[in-house]
């Protein structure tokens, strides 16, 4: 440790002469921080780095811990999987727009729902007045999927959905699409996100208590398992955490805190860590801080792994990996000069890329605003063409390891992340966590103190609260056809006119005799589904079995 | 002495969004202010009965989901038909200018967009309350 003796005494001999200059010619700001408030150094060297094992911390890519990535070559093999989550209006409308963006060079499709969809009510119930394919994409039943996916072969796309308490149900309409497309299940790849403990934290789409809530989705875990060997059951999400206010150690924390929940509920439902595990996936959001972001990734996939190898004694190896979706982070986007977006998109879409996602939604640059215009999403779309085909970030392997900075960041977080873990545990897990409303608490006192620092202008958000203009209001915003909401009530009472009501009747007599008893659900909801029971009906018997969630409201 | 302002802080609609909706909850606390917050998917009809039984003098609305210019008029319309006509009501969150000008006429005294300061908020219910505080 010679060569550190030495590099201490010329450190701290400059560190002198720099704090003398400092005083004459002060930097620009007494204390400097992340983008989630963490104090960064002047600079970082060796010194930072002490005790540093290469192998142990980072190891090979697609080796564990994983910190470098969880394929041997990644970008170099494939590009990550460019995804833009979309969906608005009819099933009609989105499959044109779901066509549109396959054909501008999209890789994998992402369905957005609307709200009554997401909370398992049909387009019909008093509550969705108003909310019909506002949001995303509007379904009642299978009737509407079948035309969602019409033309798109189940079998060459991967398709994710973000549905949370109703998953069940849209995957078992998935599912009959492609029985209908002549596509078996196992031939099916995608994602559902499915992750009901985020709704309860940041998201707000729960239905039903947290006790029915587990059983749903480790019923999902266990079907899966065997009928849809290639689907990712899940998609444990950090990103809604981030947009409600968290920091990124939070982010990664109440997700992974998240995680462990599943796995425990599945063990505990008696399957075996490796029969699931492998088909876990999460999403993560990407904010400006490029450093801190990437960092974020490569802590994330350290903790997890030894989470599944050490805590859990997962042997197989696609147990230990984390892999992720990114999407970049709309509450970072302005409404003021919203062009700027573009860039704050490209910054972040790096971040997520020099953090090795395996794919990615970038925000349009109208999202502050509206639901994006199609030349919006295009711009988005080209941002991540850009960064795969010509920034070379995606040439080699994890390209910012060996940084000290970037190692140092890495390190603290995944030590800040361990420190929640741990505390989350000593609550009693996630599930007891969030009911007491530990972790909400936590990230709206972040919430609070960003806002604080940004009406204070500690924070600068260009535009915003610095080189603001005078500007006309935005022209050419995407509207939802207002009349959306009667035209899909009218396809719902068609539907009901013609499909055998004898046989939906069984069906959902089934699936409530299903709910009392331990049987997996995903069998009855797929009968339910094929008849044209519709989502409401079918949500609507699980929520007189199940009850209703109810959240412990503060602030 | 002057009472405290009493503010129901309420998200009508379906989306979970209420970041925002929190944040001003607790800034208008912090500025003095007797704030309830009702949490998420509340009716037009069930945000105007927590604001009579609870005596506000502002209900501050906010959603995410496009719904608005079906849910904000709509609660307006309520508490007329409770002969209640001394409340300020407004709101915020991903609403398009151009919708501002109808909202308005249904009597929604301010929409606020995304970048608003909370200050900002603040003085505009104190310049705007309908109901004396003495």
């Amino acid at each position: 440790m010679a060569d550190n003796e030495k590099l201490e005494q010329d450190f701290g001999a400059w560190n002198a002469k720099v704090e003398k200059a400092n005083e004459k010619y002060p930097e620009r700001k007494k204390q400097f921080v992340t983008g989630s408030n963490a104090p960064v150094n002047r600079v970082y060297t060796p010194l930072d780095q002490r005790g540093f094992e290469y192998q142990t911390q980072l190891g090979l890519p697609g080796e564990f811990p994983y910190t470098r990535g969880v394929q041997p070559t990644m970008y170099r093999g494939r590009f990550w999987t460019m995804r833009q989550y979309a969906g608005f209006g009819t099933a009609e409308e989105s499959n044109a727009r779901y066509k549109y963006l396959l054909e501008q060079g999209q890789t994998g499709l992402s369905v957005a729902f609307d709200l009554p969809t997401q909370i398992g009510y049909d387009s019909d119930h008093p509550l969705s007045e108003g909310e019909v394919g506002k949001v995303g994409v509007a379904i009642d039943s299978l009737a509407d999927m079948e035309v969602l996916f019409d033309g798109i072969p189940l079998d060459k796309v991967s398709t994710s959905m973000t549905i949370n308490a109703p998953a069940a149900v849209l995957l078992a309409m998935y599912i009959a699409v492609a029985e209908k497309q002549g596509v078996a299940p196992d031939a099916l790849n995608g994602t559902i996100q499915n992750d009901i403990l985020k709704e309860y934290i940041a998201r707000g789409t729960y239905i039903f208590p947290p006790s029915p809530s587990m059983r749903l989705i480790t019923d999902i875990f266990e079907y899966c398992s065997k009928q849809v060997p290639s689907w990712n059951t899940i998609s444990i999400s950090g990103y809604h955490i981030r947009e409600a206010g968290s920091t990124a150690v939070q982010e990664v924390a109440f997700t992974l805190a998240d995680g462990i929940a599943y796995v425990e509920a599945a063990i505990k439902a008696g399957l075996g860590v490796d029969d699931f595990a492998p088909r876990l996936s999460f999403f993560f959001n990407a904010h400006n801080d490029l450093f801190e972001e990437v960092a974020k990734f490569r802590a994330a996939r350290r903790v997890w792994a030894h989470l599944m190898r050490d805590r859990f004694g997962a042997k197989n190896p696609k147990s230990w990996m984390l892999r992720f979706h990114t999407q970049t982070g709309g509450s970072t986007l302005t409404a003021q000069q919203p062009d700027n977006n573009i860039i704050r998109v490209t910054l972040q879409a790096l971040a997520a890329v020099l953090g090795g996602t395996q794919s990615l939604h970038t925000n349009s640059r109208d999202e502050a605003l509206a639901l994006p215009t199609e030349e919006a999403v295009r711009i988005a779309l080209r941002t991540q063409q850009i960064i795969a085909y010509e920034s070379g970030s995606a040439e080699t392997v994890d390209p910012l390891a060996g940084s000290y900075y970037v190692e140092s960041l890495t390190d603290r977080i995944e030590k800040e992340v361990i420190a929640y873990i741990k505390r989350i545990d000593d609550l009693g897990g996630a599930v007891k966590a969030i009911e007491q409303g530990y972790v909400q608490q936590e990230i709206q006192d972040s919430a609070y103190s960003w806002q604080m620092d940004v009406e204070k202008s500690e924070r600068i958000i260009v535009g915003l609260n610095k080189f603001q203009v005078r500007e006309s209001a935005p022209k050419g915003l995407l509207r939802v056809d207002p009349e959306v909401g009667a035209r899909q009530k009218q396809k719902l009472a068609s539907l009901k006119s013609k499909r055998d009501a004898q046989a939906v009747e069984n069906a959902l007599g089934s699936l409530r005799a299903a709910a009392r008893s331990s049987d997996n659900l995903m069998v009855p909801i797929l009968d339910a589904v094929r008849v044209y029971a519709t989502l409401g009906e079918i949500c609507g018997v699980l929520r007189e079995e199940f009850g209703e969630y109810k959240p412990n409201v503060m602030f | 002495m002057e009472r405290k302002i009493r503010v129901l802080v309420a998200k009508p609609g379906l989306d979970g969004h209420d970041r925002g909706a929190k944040v001003i909850a607790r800034s208008l606390r912090d500025a003095g202010m007797e704030v309830i917050y009702t949490g998420l998917r509340q009716t037009p009809e069930q945000i105007v009965s927590a604001a009579i039984q609870e005596d506000v003098d502002v209900i501050a609305m906010s959603i995410l989901s496009g719904a608005h210019n079906h849910l904000f008029p709509r609660v307006v319309e309520l508490l007329k038909e409770q002969g209640v006509d001394d409340v300020l009501v407004f709101g915020g969150g991903v609403i398009p200018e151009e919708d501002i000008p109808f909202l308005k006429s249904k009597g929604i005294a301010e929409v606020f967009g995304p970048g608003t300061p909370t200050s900002k908020t603040i003085d505009f219910i104190k310049a705007n309350l309908k109901r004396a505080l003495a």
